[in-house]
């Protein structure tokens, strides 16, 4: 048993809803008590879906354990066989299904139906969602891909994208234009807008697999390179060096000769290297979300943007090598965690400017105070935005720069804080001027907070010290205070006074 | 005074056949009542005992709108509760421990089942009583149901204030208790009302705190402010309470035999009750004018979610001038909702339960001009072009009373307004 709050990631069935409900003309029949089709409002209301999801649950209750909860399950896969005509039907148990153990895979088999179906063995008291939405997608690969002759031209899937999945919509479409610019067909994308006849005849056609995002799609890649002896590109073109990179793994392996390196619709490098962008120079970042996008972000954060990463993690246990290793190479702990808590109490101790994280961190942000702009899902619908926004590739590099720089004070209108700290308009405690809606009594707050739990108790500061300290704006005060503090413990001191504070300030100079 | 012969009724939908169907329930389970409890009653913390699909829901139904730490949690079960059930009393005493040790403002803590927990038979009632012991008397434990294969969305916060109808203090005095979680906007007016009424003693339930919780006894009579408080109302009986029945407080005329059948109860005097009632009751009537205008002969369908849907759609129809179409409720417990039934003119099918897929086709053939509908269903029907009301909201907000009557008839209007303004 494990207390939980808030989670990063829902249960595996929701992960097998957000392949399916991405494919078409494919339907998934779970076996549910009423109750867990709250999961449809997930599709309908975070990514405003038109329509509903293609999952029929069967909704037994407590009544129908004594009788035959299997004969329910049999009539909703006849029913939604014959109302929704799919080409493929999967199916499936939740948590509660699970313990009653009916079999669904079997059930449906029984039922002889004229499509091929598909059964999902998601163990809910062990795994989460990302393992489901991969286990499924590859359970459908593998029941349904057939052989085939390659194409004549030179073709490649795009695996990966699913409901739900961070601006996989948008992705899509960015990747295209890159591939195309290369004189790379598409041959198939998948799950997202593919049907069981398309994954069927299609996806052994292409001569090669783009991994877009390996939590969904990795499983799967590695049994078409053996079932299909297609391989696959392991680089994620989120970033200005992954998409060269990624253009240059495709052009190696096929011996392409491609000048592709760059593109006119680039435009975040320019932007990054004009003046002024040089206050994101050292800027404390943490980064926190799923795997893949962690890792892109804090290349992007370091060689991209100049910013400092001071620390990462991931809630997807199924990458943690990848990310530990990641972290050595910066000389950084790193934090695999589903718990928010501990999220939370990392970030606290780091003082970052900058947060990059999920809709969780975006909380965190909000009630430490320090800006966040959002990596990777968890989103929230106002991360799901209307406008074409990818991360992959130039135009999600792009796209990047402006979500990352959105949150923080400018430039020049830091200096000005800096310069005017005690004007009873211009203050720090007023925020972002861009940003509304910062009150100062949430200031306040937050800041009692922040600072209460970081204070080193047995340190004290002198009065003069505490207003000089007062006078350095919010978004770095906590950290100016837990430095001197640092810096005065260091030195075996217990109390500062404002010549300390200054040397502090001299030693953590950059 | 006979409420059917003075506002004549031809003939209320009482007696009509209900239309019982059997499929899939696109309807939430009781633990989502645990997102406005735990702020109404704020000295609770609400343990679900469950899998990370019921972390999940309250996260999705409610997570987005709160940023503050919720008293809410779940504990999730892991393959190694599951093999043997002393290990899984031995897990929830040490998440327990934890939790307490953490947040030590904590006076009452329930232990909420789950679909999983009843599937294994997780007695939680024997650890509550075990956990009481230990804890008491900072901390009282009680445990309850909010899983889906025994309860629907409204249900879990009948089970929750039923669980705690044993533990009340006895009185012999004579009280009134208001029965049902309201917004504390809503709680306030009430009370003020039925102060100004005469009624010395008035409490609600539930309390914001453990120590202010009502007593119970032969001389005390309720009232619910819910229709879906049918167990909680039982349990009150038992503990030999009297249950004042009426139909519910919305809209203008609800609120009137609400109040009029406490007054009743408390022999209140006729002039005292317009003396008392005459000033908001006039509001809200102003209130309703504008809005039964614009909704005056537009037709309703009631998708089943929160058992609110019998009362609201006798306020739609009498108070704002609609026609329903199809009123479904997942339950209908017509012990309670009958005034609300003999004052809804026969007409609209009324369902109890569902089969989602053939109620869907019902609503697109009658091209509703407003559908109320949970939010899995919301956008899709939105998209097939018909105007939709979520009806979480309706749980939500302050609804009840005379001074939030405007505000009621408003919410439904919304979304047919918004059609007429946007030019997209």
């Amino acid at each position: 048993m494990k207390l939980s709050v808030w989670t990063y990631e829902g249960p595996p069935h929701v992960g097998a809803m957000r392949v399916v409900t991405a494919m078409q003309n494919t339907h998934y029949v779970l076996h549910a008590p009423q109750g867990d089709t709250y999961a449809d409002l997930l599709f309908t209301m975070i990514e405003r879906k038109n329509s509903r999801p293609p999952v029929t649950y069967t909704t037994f209750k407590a009544r129908d354990l004594g009788s035959d909860t299997s004969e329910i399950f049999k009539k909703a896969c006849k029913d939604a066989y014959d109302r929704f005509k799919p080409q493929a039907l999967v199916v499936g148990a939740s948590c509660t299904a699970e313990l009653i153990q009916d079999d669904p895979g079997g059930l449906a088999e029984a039922l002889n139906l004229s499509i091929p179906t598909i059964p999902l063995e998601l163990p809910s008291y062990q795994r989460k969602e990302n393992y489901g939405a991969s286990e499924t997608f590859y359970q459908i690969v593998r029941k349904l891909a057939k052989k085939s002759n390659k194409t004549d031209q030179l073709s490649c899937n795009i695996l990966g994208p699913a409901s739900l999945g961070f601006r996989h919509r948008d992705d899509i479409i960015e990747i295209k234009k890159i591939l195309n610019d290369m004189g790379i067909d598409i041959n198939l994308i998948a799950p997202m807008g593919a049907s069981p006849e398309d994954i069927q005849v299609k996806t052994a056609k292409a001569h090669f697999n783009v991994m877009l995002y390996p939590e969904v799609a990795e499983t799967t890649c590695r049994y078409l390179e053996k079932e299909f002896n297609q391989p696959y590109t392991k680089t994620i073109p989120i970033g200005i060096g992954a998409t060269k990179e990624f253009i240059k793994e495709i052009s190696d392996i096929f011996g392409l000769k491609t000048n592709n390196h760059y593109s006119e619709r680039l435009r975040a490098d320019w932007w990054s290297k004009s003046i002024d962008s040089t206050y994101f120079t050292g800027k404390r970042v943490y980064v926190f979300g799923d795997a893949t996008h962690v890792k892109s972000s804090v290349k992007i954060a370091n060689e991209e943007m100049g910013f400092e990463v001071v620390g990462l993690g991931c809630y997807n246990r199924e990458f943690a090598r990848d990310i530990r290793s990641l972290g050595k190479e910066l000389n950084l702990d790193s934090l695999i965690t589903e718990d928010y808590l501990e999220v939370e109490a990392e970030i606290q101790r780091l003082q970052p400017e900058l947060i990059l994280g999920t809709q969780m961190e975006r909380h965190i942000g909000k009630r430490l105070g320090i800006p966040c702009a959002v990596i990777s899902a968890p989103f929230h619908v106002q991360d799901h935005p209307a406008r074409y926004s990818p991360q992959v590739g130039w135009e999600g590099a792009n796209v990047i720069f402006d979500t990352w720089v959105h949150p923080l004070v400018m430039g020049l209108e830091e200096h000005l804080l800096h310069m005017f700290r005690e004007d009873f308009e211009f203050n720090d405690s007023a925020g972002p001027s861009h940003l509304g809606g910062h009150s100062n009594h949430d200031i306040n707050i937050n800041e009692k907070r922040k600072e209460n739990i970081n204070t080193i108790e047995e340190i004290i500061w002198e009065k003069e010290a505490e207003l000089e300290l007062k006078k350095i704006p919010f978004f770095v005060r906590g950290k100016a205070r837990r430095n001197t503090e640092t810096f005065a413990k260091d030195k075996g001191l217990n109390s500062i006074s404002t010549e300390i504070l200054y040397e502090a300030k001299a030693h953590y100079a950059r | 005074m006979n409420i059917s012969s003075s506002l004549k009724i031809k003939q209320g939908c009482n007696n009509v056949p209900i239309l019982k169907e059997k499929g899939q329930n696109e309807v939430f389970c009781g633990l989502t009542g645990i997102i406005w409890l735990h702020r109404k009653i704020q000295d609770a913390f609400f343990l679900v005992v469950g899998s990370r699909t019921c972390a999940h829901l309250l996260q999705s139904a409610a997570g987005v709108m709160i940023f503050a730490e919720p008293r809410f949690g779940t504990a999730i079960l892991e393959e190694k509760d599951l093999a043997g059930m002393a290990d899984a009393q031995d897990e929830l005493d040490l998440q327990v421990e934890k939790l307490l040790e953490r947040r030590p403002e904590i006076k009452q803590l329930f232990l909420v089942g789950s679909c999983p927990s009843e599937v294994i038979k997780l007695d939680l009632s024997k650890a509550a009583e075990r956990l009481t012991l230990k804890y008491a008397p900072n901390v009282r434990v009680l445990s309850y149901s909010g899983s889906g294969i025994e309860t629907t969305f409204t249900q879990g916060e009948d089970a929750c204030l039923a669980s705690i109808v044993p533990t009340l203090d006895d009185t012999s005095q004579e009280e009134l208790i208001l029965v049902g979680a309201l917004p504390d906007i809503v709680e306030d007016q009430f009370l003020s009302l039925i102060g100004k009424l005469g009624i010395k003693k008035v409490t609600s339930f539930p309390s914001r705190t453990k120590n202010k919780a009502p007593k119970v006894g032969k001389n005390v009579k309720f009232i619910l402010c819910q229709p879906f408080l049918g167990d909680t109302c039982e349990a009150l009986e038992k503990r030999g309470a009297y249950h004042i029945k009426a139909s519910f407080p919305f809209g203008e005329e609800g609120t009137t035999l609400w109040l009029k059948a406490i007054a009743k109860a408390f022999n209140v005097g006729e002039n005292k009750f317009d003396e008392v009632t005459n000033g908001p009751r006039s509001r809200a009537t102003k209130a309703l004018e504008k809005i039964k205008q614009k909704l005056s002969g537009k037709s309703v369908f009631f998708f089943p979610d929160s058992q609110l849907e019998i009362p609201l759609a006798r306020f739609l129809v009498r108070e704002c001038g609609m026609k329903a179409v199809e009123v479904g409720s997942p339950y209908i417990n017509k012990k309670i909702v009958l005034s609300d039934m003999e004052l809804l003119p026969e007409g609209p099918i009324i369902s109890e339960g569902q089969d989602v897929d053939l109620q869907i086709e019902r609503c697109k053939a009658n091209k509703p001009d407003l559908t109320i509908c949970g939010m899995g269903l919301a956008n899709p029907l939105e998209a097939e072009g018909l105007a939709t009301k979520w009806s979480i909201e309706l749980v939500f907000s302050p609804v009840h009373g005379y001074e939030q009557a405007g505000d009621l008839g408003a919410l439904f209007y919304r979304p047919i307004k918004r059609r007429e303004v946007l030019q997209i």
